[in-house]
């Protein structure tokens, strides 16, 4: 694995350091900060943390639950809207949502109840004897979906309450998706992304299958003549490329791909660490990834970004993580050439000083070079379809408002579709109202046959 | 600094901060450290017959607000129980070594005139400054025919004041029981008895929470509980409530009154005189923060008069007694709206639900097409009920504003709208 860094020393630290780099970033809240945070709740009517919450989640319902110590209530109240309530507690970019929109940001204290921390405080502390959710009377339909991340995971579990049976098929040996393979280690601890899975295939009626790959060895066709509906949560598979010369030479690699194996990573001694490294981009996974680095024994590291940081993606929460572990910022630099050493590895990076001209970057002929031995790109994916017939709009696949594909029968959601912020809580719900979506037209169908 | 000292009813103390009696006034020990932390004077945890009472375990439990602050206290404790030689010994001697600071002596004695006519000049030899009538208890002491069972009799009120004057010389102070329709009944009676002073409220019948898990309320004892005697901040409208009903009253109007009942800051002491108090008593409070608030109290109470320009505590106590009437006399031609300060709103929305779903439909939500939402009072609808106002979470975002009109001073029993045309309503009508 990450053969583009074979050649670099592995981490300095000891496996105990290690482990205590990647706890919890935000530590879970204990039953006493719980009640003085839900007692901090308004209790708003027709709230602005709820209207903002893609899920739409009953933040003040579930949060006065908690203050009146029925903490049952206040999960179901968060997981019938959102069955992955429990990952979105921890990776919800919620100071630009719930949190932003909390009134007591605008009151004399000036500081927003810690909704995501009390979300999580009602999942972690939940007890329920049986899974939450039951079926409804069983429909005879099964339905294949395609990914078992957070959009395929939410149909599914939604279908399976509608009554119908499901399959999952996914070519990773993990259910999960991002949360398995892309959130910052410490983000999503102690295996919670498996954890949360097997609660949500509790309820019953969904099978997973692994190894499975669309195009390789799966066939959409196949699929929508053997199921009763397809349903696609791909997600963005292909890392974007800076389009230059050596692109492939040891030491350049994709951050995603980096992440995926410090997540899976049992020895984190093992993981190759270099002594400066250089990550490109600048949104929230330019940020895990330079953080990561960083907390793994990198000393030297920056993040380098073609605009300002007023144009970063990365949340001004997520610049401040960076901030606090000596991540660099520099912006108004573009990648102009990799550089490398007389062993054809990685060495640095020259990049071309850029000025905003009518808000576009515009090269303006000075460059200067930053010297490292990893360079890690985190400019975005792509989708990683060429399936025939599914009708593509701006590099994703192309659905009408009820989550309907371009081919009858085929559904998609999450990251795959139309451009978004591709965040996990918007594909939780993407799945949720594609399954309401696909269950109507199935029962419909029938009834009309 | 304005002046705090006080002479109630001939009672004189460097200031109006008295311990009720209660537990903080048990024993010299206790005493003693409240002195030194600038308590003005105390209530002798209230003494009775030989031999002492005995106490259960446990004794106390909380109406908690939010965050676990403590907002009313029960409890089942009865009174003293050490021995009436023992306490008088105690007080003889404190109030030898501080005989500046008030010492009052409670007592709780059965309802036949020999047990006070014998216990009262011991009780004067001690030195006290004088005395206060527990006819107030509302737990235990009840079922022995003492304490609220008097209180709730004017009769025995009357009574046994009666025989303090006769065999006392020191002030009588009657201490009234919350637990009955019309204060003002025993308040009269004790001033019929030649009562010095009144002193209110005590504590309240109560039951504080249930143990959902055991099926008893608290606080447990073997397994049973009983119902205490509330106290505490939850308390104190209740207790400014009777303090006004007696100071207005006609009856018993200009009588001092030690006021008790949830006082925790000078701001509480400061609205218990304003309704004509006299002296203030303290115990919840000290029992929850120790006795060093008393020095808070003292300087806040000060600092407020000075920026009043009240120089002592005889230049406000009852201001706000000839304010408080009756419903009947109120303005019925005064009109105030509520105003919202858009600037200052934050958008909870709460006004709007609470005037929607349970008062008058003033409040409209104006949803922008950005979906911004804006709360406008409704004018025309708006009955100045002060709901809003209370509901925002916004200190002076939404406030009530009079609305100016011409139309003169008219009373309910001047109004032509009312049925019975000019009326006069009996005393005790609300």
């Amino acid at each position: 694995m990450l053969q583009a860094l074979k050649h670099l020393n592995s981490a300095y630290l000891d496996n105990v350091t290690l482990a205590g780099q990647f706890t919890d970033l935000a530590p879970a809240l204990n039953p006493r900060q719980a009640q003085i945070e839900s007692e901090r709740c308004l209790y708003c009517f027709d709230a602005p943390c709820t209207r903002i919450c893609p899920t739409e989640i009953d933040v003040a319902s579930f949060i006065r639950n908690i203050a009146t110590e029925n903490i049952n209530g206040a999960a179901k109240t968060i997981l019938q809207q959102n069955i992955l309530g429990g990952s979105c507690a921890r990776v919800c970019p919620t100071e630009i949502l719930c949190e932003d929109a909390c009134v007591r940001n605008h009151d004399a204290e000036g500081v927003p109840v810690k909704i995501g921390l009390l979300q999580r405080f009602a999942i972690d502390h939940m007890s329920f004897d049986a899974h939450p959710f039951t079926r409804a009377t069983l429909t005879g339909h099964t339905i294949a979906v395609v990914g078992a991340g957070p959009a395929g995971l939410a149909c599914a579990h939604q279908l399976a309450m509608l009554g119908n049976d499901v399959v999952i098929f996914e070519t990773l040996p993990k259910p999960g998706g991002l949360n398995e393979y892309g959130i910052a280690k410490y983000k999503l601890t102690d295996n919670y992304a498996q954890r949360e899975v097997e609660f949500l295939l509790a309820i019953g009626g969904i099978a997973i299958q692994y190894g499975k790959t669309l195009g390789t060895n799966l066939s959409l066709a196949q699929l929508n003549s053997d199921y009763s509906a397809v349903f696609l949560a791909l997600g963005l598979g292909a890392s974007r490329i800076l389009g230059l010369t050596d692109e492939d030479a040891p030491g350049l690699l994709a951050a995603v791909d980096y992440i995926a194996e410090l997540r899976q990573a049992d020895d984190l001694t093992q993981l190759p660490v270099p002594n400066r490294a250089l990550v490109i981009g600048a949104g929230n996974t330019a940020i895990d990834m330079a953080v990561q680095i960083a907390r793994l024994g990198c000393e030297d590291v920056t993040v380098v970004y073609r605009r300002g940081v007023e144009s970063m993606s990365a949340t001004k929460h997520e610049q401040e993580i960076a901030k606090a572990n000596q991540v660099r910022i520099k912006t108004w630099a573009k990648p102009q050439a990799v550089l490398l050493d007389a062993a054809g590895r990685v060495r640095g990076m020259r990049f071309e000083k850029t000025r905003p001209v009518n808000g576009q970057p515009q090269a303006c002929g000075e460059s200067f070079e930053l010297a490292a031995d990893a360079i890690f790109k985190a400019i975005g994916q792509t989708l990683e379809v060429s399936q025939s017939g599914l009708s593509i709009m701006a590099d994703k696949i192309a659905v009408d408002a009820n989550f309907r594909t371009s081919l009858n029968g085929v559904y998609a959601g999450g990251d795959c579709i139309a451009p978004g912020q591709d965040l996990t809580v918007q594909a939780v719900q993407q799945g949720k109202l594609a399954a309401r979506a696909i269950h109507f037209d199935l029962t419909n169908s029938t009834e009309a046959a | 600094m304005a002046d705090l000292s006080i002479n109630f009813a001939g009672i004189k103390a460097p200031n109006p901060f008295w311990l009720a009696s209660a537990p903080p006034t048990d024993k010299a020990y206790n005493v003693i450290r409240a002195f030194e932390a600038g308590w003005g004077g105390v209530v002798w945890k209230t003494l009775g017959e030989n031999p002492p009472l005995v106490n259960v375990s446990s004794r106390y439990s909380a109406h908690y607000a939010k965050s676990r602050e403590v907002i009313g206290f029960n409890n089942i404790e009865l009174i003293t129980d050490r021995s009436l030689e023992i306490n008088l010994k105690e007080i003889t001697q404190v109030k030898k070594d501080w005989p500046d600071r008030a010492m009052i002596v409670s007592l709780m004695f059965p309802c036949n005139e020999e047990s006070w006519r014998t216990v009262l000049p011991l009780v004067e030899a001690t030195g006290a400054d004088a005395i206060e009538l527990n006819f107030g208890c509302p737990h235990g002491m009840p079922e022995r025919g003492m304490g609220a069972a008097v209180g709730q009799v004017p009769d025995y009120v009357e009574m046994v004041t009666r025989w303090c004057k006769k065999y006392c010389s020191l002030p009588v102070i009657v201490k009234l029981t919350p637990n009955i329709t019309d204060v003002r009944l025993p308040a009269r009676a004790a001033k019929r008895g030649g009562a010095d002073a009144i002193s209110l409220i005590n504590t309240i019948n109560s039951i504080t929470s249930i143990d959902l898990d055991a099926m008893v309320a608290r606080p447990i004892v073997g397994g049973r509980s009983t119902h205490g005697g509330y106290c505490g901040t939850a308390v104190k409208p209740i207790a400014l409530n009777m303090v006004a009903e007696i100071a207005r009253d006609p009856e018993t109007a200009g009588i001092p009154i030690s006021g008790i009942g949830g006082i925790s800051s000078w701001r509480d002491a400061a609205e218990f005189i304003a309704l004509g108090s006299g002296s203030v008593q303290v115990c919840t409070a000290a029992m929850l923060h120790g006795f060093g608030i008393v020095k808070e109290m003292k300087d806040g109470l000060s600092r407020w008069m000075d920026s009043k320009g009240y120089t002592t505590l005889n230049d406000f106590v009852g201001k706000a007694v000839r304010n408080t009437t009756d419903w009947k006399y109120l303005d019925m031609n005064y009109q105030v709206i509520a105003n919202i300060d858009q600037e200052k709103c934050i958008g909870c929305g709460k006004c709007y639900i609470a005037c929607e779903d349970t008062s008058h439909q003033s409040i409209a939500q104006i949803i922008s097409k950005s979906g911004a939402r804006k709360y406008e009072v409704i004018e025309e609808e708006c009955v100045g009920c002060n709901l809003c106002e209370i509901t925002c979470p916004v200190a002076g975002c939404i406030t009530m504003v009079e609305e100016k009109s011409n139309k003169p001073y008219m009373n309910w029993t001047q109004d032509p709208r009312n049925p019975a045309g000019v009326v006069t309503v009996a005393a005790g009508a609300s």
